[in-house]
């Protein structure tokens, strides 16, 4: 019946519904308005107005000296001679795991992102095909430029810097010893270049000038041990600058520190270990090496040097193919060589008297971080007896502890692993075609794997011959000179 | 003039793996039966030995020929003892009063000459060719049974039997094979392409990652080019490495292997000219002459091996057509397939 009549209403009578309807809606309204309506009642919510807002400049006053308070708190603990040092080691670890080790998880990378654009420097396209094991890493490809975005302001990266990342990226500066020279002399450039700005002092304004550049060049490439430590050296020697200093003076100062730092850690230190190792090497041994380590090519050229007699066996592995270098510095100085993939090591093995390695890092646990496939050469040294020796300089030392390869590495290139040139029909290798059609097929190209301590019978540094586990007294000992 | 070229092509090293020379030399041997003449067993086995040996010396290295003109020698021993009425349990019990009381007799001496010998041979000999076609198949239908879901298995290189035993289980489970390039051949790249197209999850590492990897696997599933009495295996370059880091992880190693790669041999570390273990391939694989033939690096010593020896300690099982078998056990085998006498031919 309902339906009926509602189909039978007129227009006009659906006009006067709506009428009808209006005038109740005005009606409701008026109901809300009438508060506000009133003059007299203005004033006293435009004085609620007034209030609210000195309330709230008030709060942030108080804001404000709390945190200006708690800064001077700060700097007061820091200033504290350092008895328990380790509560700051590990949230500087905590920290540095924030943003490092999530590269999965999509709140961090938002932040992550953010942060970049606030310091103007571009962020490097990830690559497209993951290995899953490794999600939480970051994955780059060569091929997608890091500097196409780069903006040149009075705000922007030093060339110095843009340069060196490029450089880093890739690929023709390679080697912890070499980044972390080469990151220092480009700070130093950067630094003689700087000028304070009017109204800001030096020490604080330098470390914020330095901030974006260390995050373009850990887009460009993952920092290493090496460059940690040699940016930790950088912030310090900041901090400590007596205040009353000229700035030509504390850049002059700083620069001569830096140019310190390198002399002392890489190139006495090389000397010292260098010293310590040629005692190790005898006649008529035959030496095994793997790719390729400044350090372990400058001793054994001294021992050669030396007059000791005996012969190399470098051991190589794919895609760096970085023993091919070792292999010419040492045919160069006349030591006899042979020139293994690492699949025969196993099979050499017999012939090796003793093993040398170099080493990306050392860290607390013993465990000794290198380039991948150091552990390989271990692992067959030590099933036959024979001597794995490691050389490091005590600077590339860090508090991380780490048990396997997966937590914390560097995933390079996966376009490595493939075929390279086109002409190379008949290559076995996957063609760049073949791996992005197949949406299963996934290519792995590591960085960095990790030796237990169990495999290495001696670690040579310039304070002398340690065995792998006495990293942290290394440290501690560090950390007090400092 | 077959006979030529077959023994050209093993000095040569022209064939695919071993599957397909065992298979030629069997064919080659049936052959020999078929078509020479011969009145008696021992003739036959005599002109067996003579051209096994010329086969045996032509590429010492491959354990296969040797393996299949032994096979075939104790099909002659078995098929002439039954058909003299004997059963062959009884023939092949060395009883303490049978080597005391040894005399020549017929039995023994193989000399009585029996008109249906070269058809039952024959026909045993193609039973056998029949048996190592279905080698293969055998081996992947227990591929269900080692293989769990969501499993990381790590291979090296390419094999066929590990291809189809893979592809096999992954018709019923969902799991992710690591696969080894296996330097300085890379059959590795290849045998991910074929696995990726079947839909499996295949991710592809350097030699150099292999000890990083290993402690995610769950298990190694490698094939071998032949296995040797001791349960030890001569497989392909880089598997000793990956032994040993499994080994060193505590991850099950497993080998696919069809029985005719069984050998008698042991492993011997013996170098310079009667070294037949291994094989060095050309350098060039390792540094090519681009590289290698500059003046400095002239006299560098590159060393490509072909083979590397697993001693058995690391070899958890062993999976061939005839069933799972501890690396402790192979030995027992060998009695079954060939004949004591014949171990020196």
């Amino acid at each position: 019946m309902n339906n009926g009549d509602a189909e039978n209403l007129t227009s006009e009578q659906k006009k006067q519904l709506k009428k009808e309807r209006r005038k109740e809606k005005n009606a409701q309204k008026e109901k809300h308005n009438i508060p506000s309506k009133p003059e007299g009642e203005e004033p006293k919510i435009e004085k609620s107005k007034a209030e609210l807002r000195a309330e709230r400049r008030a709060k942030q006053e108080a804001d404000r000296a709390a945190k200006a308070s708690k800064k001077s708190d700060q700097v007061a603990a820091n200033t504290k001679q350092k008895g328990p040092r380790v509560p700051a080691n590990i949230q500087s670890v905590i920290n540095l795991n924030k943003t490092i080790l999530k590269a999965d998880d999509p709140k961090v990378q938002k932040k992550a992102a953010k942060k970049l654009e606030k310091q103007q420097v571009p962020q490097r396209t990830e690559g497209q095909k993951k290995v899953a094991l490794f999600s939480h890493l970051h994955q780059y490809e060569r091929s997608l430029s890091i500097t196409k975005n780069i903006g040149f302001g009075k705000n922007a990266i030093h060339p110095a810097i843009i340069r060196l990342g490029l450089q880093y990226a890739e690929g023709t500066v390679t080697g912890s010893n070499a980044r972390c020279a080469a990151l220092m002399s480009a700070i130093c450039k950067l630094i003689s270049d700087y000028e304070t700005p009017p109204q800001k002092e030096l020490s604080r304004h330098l470390e914020s000038k330095l901030k974006p550049a260390i995050s373009f060049l850990d887009q460009c490439r993952p920092l290493s041990v090496s460059m940690g430590s040699a940016i930790k050296y950088i912030k310090l020697q900041i901090t400590n600058i007596p205040t009353g200093m000229s700035d030509s003076e504390a850049k002059l100062r700083l620069i001569k520190s830096l140019r310190e730092f390198v002399h002392v850690n890489i190139v006495l230190a090389g000397e010292a270990i260098s010293g310590y190792a040629c005692t190790k090497i005898t006649d008529g041994d035959v030496v095994m090496v793997f790719g390729s380590s400044s350090l372990i090519t400058k001793v054994l050229c001294d021992a050669h040097n030396a007059g000791i007699k005996f012969s190399v066996i470098v051991v190589d592995g794919r895609p760096k193919l970085s023993g091919r270098g070792t292999l010419r510095k040492l045919c160069r100085v006349g030591i006899k060589c042979s020139y293994v993939l690492v699949s025969a090591a196993s099979y050499i093995m017999p012939e090796v008297t003793k093993v040398f390695l170099g080493a990306h890092g050392l860290l607390s646990n013993g465990y000794v971080m290198g380039s991948v496939g150091t552990s390989m050469v271990a692992m067959a040294a030590k099933i036959r007896g024979v001597p794995v020796i490691v050389c490091c300089e005590a600077y590339k030392f860090c508090e991380r502890v780490q048990t396997d390869s997966f937590v914390n590495n560097e995933i390079g290139d996966p376009r490595d692993l493939l075929v390279q040139n086109k002409s190379e029909l008949t290559s076995p290798l996957l063609t760049n075609a073949a791996w992005e059609e197949t949406d299963s097929l996934k290519v792995l190209h590591l960085t960095y794997d990790v030796t237990p301590p169990d495999f290495v019978a001696m670690v040579v540094t310039e304070l002398g011959k340690i065995p792998c586990t006495s990293v942290p007294v290394v440290l501690r000992v560090r950390s007090l000179e400092t | 003039k077959k006979m030529e070229q077959f023994l050209l092509d093993l000095k040569q090293e022209q064939f695919n793996g071993s599957y397909d020379l065992a298979y030629k030399t069997i064919n080659h041997l049936r052959k020999l039966i078929s078509q020479t003449r011969w009145t008696h067993a021992q003739e036959l086995m005599n002109t067996i030995k003579k051209e096994g040996k010329k086969m045996i010396t032509a590429q010492p290295s491959e354990y296969v020929v040797g393996n299949m003109v032994r096979r075939v020698l104790k099909i002659i021993r078995e098929e002439y003892v039954r058909l003299l009425g004997e059963s062959e349990e009884s023939a092949n019990k060395e009883s303490l009063h049978k080597m005391l009381t040894a005399e020549g007799n017929e039995r023994d001496d193989h000399t009585k000459p029996l008109k249906e010998l070269k058809t039952t041979v024959i026909e045993a000999v193609n039973e056998y060719i029949d048996e190592m076609e279905a080698s293969i198949h055998n081996i992947s239908a227990q591929a269900i049974e080692h293989i769990h879901s969501n499993e990381v298995i790590l291979t090296l290189g390419k094999s066929r039997t590990v291809e189809a035993f893979l592809k096999q289980a992954a018709k019923k489970r969902k799991f992710h094979v690591i696969v080894v390039e296996g330097s300085p051949l890379y059959h590795g790249h290849e045998l991910a392409k074929s696995l990726a197209s079947k839909g499996i999850e295949t991710t592809v590492i350097t030699d150099t990652a292999i000890f990083a990897i290993m402690s995610r696997v769950n298990k190694v599933i490698i094939g071998t080019h032949s296995v040797l009495a001791n349960g030890g295996l001569k497989a392909v370059n880089g598997a000793h490495m990956v032994a040993l880091a499994a080994s060193h992880h505590a991850v099950p190693l497993i080998v696919l292997g069809a029985m005719f790669k069984l050998c008698l041999l042991h492993y011997s570390d013996i170098g310079g000219s009667e070294a037949t273990f291994n094989r060095l391939a050309s350098p060039q694989e390792v540094l090519d002459y681009y590289d290698g033939g500059t003046e400095e690096l002239v006299n560098v010593q590159i060393y490509s091996p072909t083979f590397d020896y697993v001693p058995p300690e690391l070899v958890t099982l062993f999976i061939s057509n005839i069933g799972g078998n501890a690396p402790s056990y192979m030995y027992r085998l060998l009695s079954e397939l060939y004949h004591p006498d014949d171990h020196v031919l």
